[in-house]
């Protein structure tokens, strides 16, 4: 295992991958990241191939890939021969049933092999993988699908009900694929396949993609309207590929875990990408949170590095460095955070319970990989999300005149210069709201910031009202649009309010019809209605039944005053809000 | 008392964390939260159901997903903040 624990937690000295920042900064080129990767100008790079084939030719077919396990005990394990062929066999039945290039395919399932394999055997076809979260309902389900105009959904017995639901709502999809089949258990027109079963496809060939190969598509809630499905390509492998590297600090002999869901865009950029096309081994989780169990798997892998959010970092502070102490984790040697700020008494806390302190980085779905992070070669401020990585050119913008800020500690808005490799290309189906990202050559991410004398960036918070609940955002759009087709709501506002351990939670203001009044079980009644209709992620943790809502003079709900309310920020001149705003 | 309100929570997370045609056999001792069937987040409504329809009230301090992991612990949860 490992032998490269690290010497410091606090101050970040180890040298890692990367080597010191100051010297990569200084002539850093893509083109560093490509010779890594083994890629040429004019080469194809399709991530399926370089996850599995290329690793195999390597010479690594026999190295581990993935250690599975789930909350039951149950192991399996695969080696990267495996991974080859199993992604080549998944491709091979895609193909089989029609699906080609561009095709976008869904991958709706737990956190099981057939998910990653899947996903891979996708991206070798030449179609577009769409994973989504395993906890949405129908309606986040068909907005996402009915939007990308999704040919065929790949789910388990334990989902496919959902699917079934909407199958009306998707006149697109074609093929509706249940990989753990119960015999006599299948509606007509849905299709088993059996993985393991199936005859394993030694060769397939690959599609020839280039770095402008639509490969992902993840979607992302916003403030207005439903929520954007960010289309990635197969270039964005070079940075992903060089941030695992480098960030993550991954290495051969590193046994890896991110406690992502590849719903999201951290599970599949670092929980199948990044570390795949490195070679490295990594281990799955498929279970809900818990202490012990979170530490019973570092320690029975022996796992070195270790990509979470801060939510599961505070969760894990509430139990304690007494049960971490329960167990041995001196296998861990670098510790990564990512998702919403991590607070500098996460960072003190974690030295103390593991002798390391995590490492905070920032990105986005629509930026494909890490921009800017701390860096095993470079001090940690605890509380600050670090700096630009190599390559990557990051400032603050005035709010208002959205000019670069040069004044430290000045808050504006984080912006970034484009093009990186793993930039978003579009918003499917929406290119006037990609193009209203831009502003004067600038990338604007939406999220506030301030940058201090030494380049070290310091959240703020978002410039919008997207809440970001324990590393997710949740558009309040949606919430609002769920909550008015339950039978007692008249109105609703939904914002994001403070929480400990999840930065931010879910609050919604509700009026009700006539008819209907507040009250305890109403209250429970409509949380469980949103839970079931869209994921736990977007039902509100708390409602609150108001007699009207605060507007603007032509009737649009001004959710910024409710939500100053929760964080007891300043409400300002209301008589001026009342005036319309864009 | 613990074995009514045993009932009554089993009960409640069937009908609310189940699909209808859901043929998983949950019990007193399935593990709700490190099993997947309820995530932290739909723990919320378990609390808020629980304080709500069966007046117990959890600080949140003892609201974690270990003491919310089976229906079992959750009753002992109550027992020893004395909802009963």
């Amino acid at each position: 295992m490992s032998s490269r624990r690290a010497s410091s937690g606090g101050t970040g000295q180890r040298m890692g991958n990367m080597g010191p920042y100051s010297e990569r900064v200084r002539d850093f080129d893509w083109s560093v990241a490509e010779a890594d990767l083994g890629y040429t100008e004019g080469d194809t790079i399709n991530i399926g191939a370089y996850c599995t084939d290329r690793i195999c030719a390597q010479g690594l077919g026999d190295k581990v890939a993935m250690y599975w396990r789930n909350s039951e005990g149950k192991e399996k394990a695969y080696t990267f021969d495996q991974l080859r062929l199993g992604t080549n066999t998944y491709a091979q039945f895609l193909k089989g049933l029609g699906i080609g290039v561009r095709d976008r395919v869904c991958v709706f399932m737990d956190r099981i092999p057939d998910l990653y394999i899947a996903f891979l055997g996708i991206l070798k076809l030449g179609a577009i993988a769409q994973p989504l979260f395993s906890a949405f309902g129908p309606e986040s389900l068909v907005t996402r699908l009915k939007d990308a105009g999704t040919v065929a959904v790949l789910t388990t017995m334990r989902h496919v009900r959902k699917v079934r639901r909407i199958l009306g709502e998707l006149p697109a999809l074609k093929h509706v694929v249940v990989v753990d089949a119960v015999e006599g258990k299948l509606k007509e027109g849905e299709t088993a396949f059996d993985l393991e079963g199936a005859e394993a496809v030694e060769q397939f060939e690959v599609y020839p993609a280039v770095k402008e190969t639509p490969s992902v598509l993840h979607y992302t809630s916003g403030t207005t309207g439903p929520p954007k499905g960010a289309l990635h390509v197969h270039g964005s492998l070079v940075q992903q590929h060089v941030t695992a590297k480098w960030v993550l600090d991954l290495g051969p002999d590193d046994v890896y875990w991110c406690t992502a869901d590849p719903g999201w865009v951290t599970g599949t950029s670092y929980g199948i990408i990044g570390a795949w096309s490195n070679g490295v081994t990594q281990v799955i989780y498929d279970g809900g949170f818990s202490s012990a169990a979170w530490y019973e798997l570092i320690e029975r892998y022996r796992i070195s590095v270790w990509y979470s959010a801060p939510t599961a970092i505070r969760l894990l502070m509430r139990d304690g460095t007494v049960a971490a102490k329960r167990h041995n984790l001196s296998s861990l040697r670098h510790l990564v955070s990512v998702g919403e700020p991590l607070n500098a008494e996460a960072v003190v806390w974690s030295k103390e319970a593991y002798g390391l302190a995590f490492h905070d980085s920032y990105w986005q779905t629509e930026t494909g990989s890490i921009l800017i992070s701390n860096y095993p070669g470079m001090e940690i401020r605890p509380g600050s999300m670090g700096k630009a990585f190599p390559g990557i050119t990051a400032g603050v913008l005035d709010l208002r005149t959205l000019e670069p800020i040069a004044e430290p500690g000045r808050v504006g808005l984080i912006a970034i210069r484009p093009y990186w490799p793993s930039i978003m290309r579009t918003y499917w189906n929406n290119t006037a709201t990609y193009y209203g990202k831009f502003h004067k050559n600038w990338y604007i991410t939406g999220d506030r910031a301030s940058i201090d004398a030494e380049g070290y960036f310091w959240f703020v918070g978002r410039d919008d009202d997207v809440i970001n609940t324990g590393g997710h955002l949740v558009g309040p759009f949606e919430i609002e649009s769920a909550l008015l087709e339950h039978e007692a709501v008249a109105e609703s506002a939904a914002v994001g309010k403070p929480d400990v351990v999840n930065m931010e939670v879910v609050k919604a203001f509700v009026t009700l019809k006539q008819g209907y009044e507040p009250g305890d079980e109403l209250e429970l009644a409509i949380m469980n209605f949103v839970r079931k209709r869209l994921s736990p992620l977007a039902m509100p943790q708390e409602i609150e039944f108001v007699e009207s809502l605060p507007k603007t003079r032509s009737g649009k709900i001004l959710r910024r005053v409710l939500r100053a309310q929760e964080w007891g920020e300043p409400i300002g001149d209301i008589s001026t809000l009342e005036d319309d705003e864009d | 008392m613990a074995e009514e309100l045993k009932d009554v929570v089993l009960e409640y997370v069937k009908n609310e964390y189940l699909e209808e045609d859901d043929d998983e056999e949950i019990g007193y001792d399935t593990p709700l939260i490190s099993g997947g069937i309820v995530d932290s987040f739909s723990m919320v409504s378990l609390k808020v159901f629980l304080e709500k329809k069966c007046n117990i009230e959890i600080p949140n301090a003892k609201a974690t997903p270990e003491a919310f992991d089976t229906v079992n612990k959750i009753v002992e949860l109550a027992k020893e903040i004395g909802g009963e």
